[in-house]
């Protein structure tokens, strides 16, 4: 029951509910959580409601990181 | 889907795994505790102990929730329903958790018990509004990530006077418990990989305490596959240069502060427990969340009177053990014999992210003569 995962806010819903994507599936959720979400976010869905923030830059940031780890460097 | 496909890059997980064996020293053993069930199930999922040097042990931690609900609290449940006859609202996987003499709050249902399964706590406030003439209690459990939903809940149901709505509080805390699998000293850990999801709560700072009191180095690591791997890679290095800070992995999502607007909610409606009863770990102080005095109104313990018993595991379990990283799901006798995801005799068979379950599930990756 802990799995959560990435959802992207399609559309803010009055009442701190958000409509977001979910693989290609659209579902209403809580966003009350969320400090000022905006259309775009992605954030990490769990028990129907969004519990923090996904930072695609940092994402990135740790892809170089797994890659150069791979390659033979630092962790 | 976005977050999740590029940090399972199979050939990726490959050459990150033989680095690992690079840098792991030959001479020693790495046991690293995965604290999380969905660690757990997703090591099982990869096969990723197979990736791994066979001197880094990852043993499973007792971050499953419904793994450690202790069975007295299971009992209280289904009081709940059998007795008082609520509408016991409850996340799927509590349904199959064997109770005292057998019962669980699925053979409660089927004894006419109304039990019904919710996938959000907002499903529960619905039935309390649907049903104004019965009783509904919604059956919490989980760790700091399913909590702040249920201190929502409870601010929804004061702001709203839902008189027929009380909540059922089984919130535990991880920090806590890593401090008491520590302080034991019965279990010998060099690191642990740090839960993601309850660190984008309660964010990094937490564990400092611990890893530093406890010289453990902690990585607060990410569910797929690759993130789980560089973690393990972190650990390595933290521990071949003797460090024990708290590093994170989960730079996506997690920050030292983590989500202030969940702390303040659940700040606002919960209190500390002086001491809760984790199956498989025993009672562990100050490990568990009740309502606040504020919200007493909608504490299904004190509405219905719940005492709280304390009932022994079955027999042949070894939770405990396995919980506590002394076991593994094949050193219990009973495991795929007696006990199966169908027929579980202990919480660990439930719940996918239980360390028999996940075994059971993809045990011909993962199994190894330890
Ligand atoms: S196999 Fe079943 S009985 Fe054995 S430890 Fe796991 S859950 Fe308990």
């Amino acid at each position: 029951m802990c799995l959560a995962m990435p959802v992207r806010v399609t559309e803010l819903i009055p009442g701190e509910l958000a409509r977001v994507d979910i693989d290609g599936v659209s579902r209403e959720v809580s966003v009350a959580l969320i400090d000022a979400p905006e259309v775009g976010d992605y954030l990490i869905l769990h028990v129907g409601y969004a519990i923090g923030r996904l930072d695609a830059a940092e994402a990135e940031r740790t892809l170089a990181l797994m890659r150069e780890l791979a390659a033979g460097g630092e962790a | 889907m976005k977050f999740v496909d590029e940090f399972r890059d199979g050939k990726l997980a490959r050459e990150i795994a033989a680095q690992i064996g690079a840098i792991a020293r030959p001479d020693r053993e790495y046991r690293l505790m995965e604290f999380c069930g969905g660690h757990t199930h997703a090591i099982a999922r990869y096969g990723l102990t197979g990736l791994l040097p066979a001197n880094i042990r990852l043993i499973h931690g007792p971050g499953c929730p419904v793994c450690v609900l202790p069975i007295g609290r299971i009992d209280g449940a289904i009081r709940l329903a059998l007795e008082h006859q609520v509408i016991l609202a409850c996340y799927g996987d509590t349904l199959r958790v064997p109770a005292s003499g057998g019962m669980t709050l699925f053979k409660a249902r089927a004894a006419g018990a109304d039990v019904r399964m919710v996938y959000s706590v907002a499903d529960a406030l619905a039935l309390a509004r649907d049903n104004p003439a019965r009783e509904v209690v919604f059956f919490a459990i989980g760790f700091e990530t399913t909590t702040p939903p249920t201190a929502l809940a409870l601010k929804a149901a004061k702001a709203e006077q839902l008189g027929n709505f009380s909540v059922y509080c089984n919130h535990v805390l991880t920090p806590p418990a890593m401090r008491h699998l520590l302080a034991g000293g019965d279990v010998q850990l060099d690191g642990f990989i740090g839960p993601s999801h309850v660190s984008t709560v309660i964010g990094s700072a937490p564990y400092e305490a611990v890893a530093r009191d406890y010289a453990k180095p902690v990585v607060i690591a990410g569910f797929e596959p690759l993130d789980v791997l560089q973690s393990v890679a972190m650990l390595i290095e933290a521990i071949n240069a003797g460090r024990s800070d708290v590093g994170n992995q989960f730079s996506r999502a997690v920050s030292r502060e983590g989500n202030a607007r969940a702390q303040a909610v659940v700040a606002d409606t919960l209190v500390l427990r002086e001491r809760f009863d984790w199956r498989g770990l025993g009672a562990v102080p100050a490990s568990a969340l009740a309502i606040s005095p504020a919200y007493a109104e909608y504490d299904a313990e004190r509405r219905f009177g719940l005492t709280d018993t304390r009932v022994p595991d079955h027999k042949a379990c070894e939770c405990g053990a396995i919980l506590r990283g002394q076991k593994t799901p094949e050193q219990c006798k009973v495991f795929a014999i007696a006990c199966t995801p169908d027929t579980p005799l202990g919480a660990c068979m439930v719940s996918s992210e239980g360390a028999c379950a996940a075994h059971y599930h993809y045990g011909r990756f993962t199994r190894n003569p330890t």
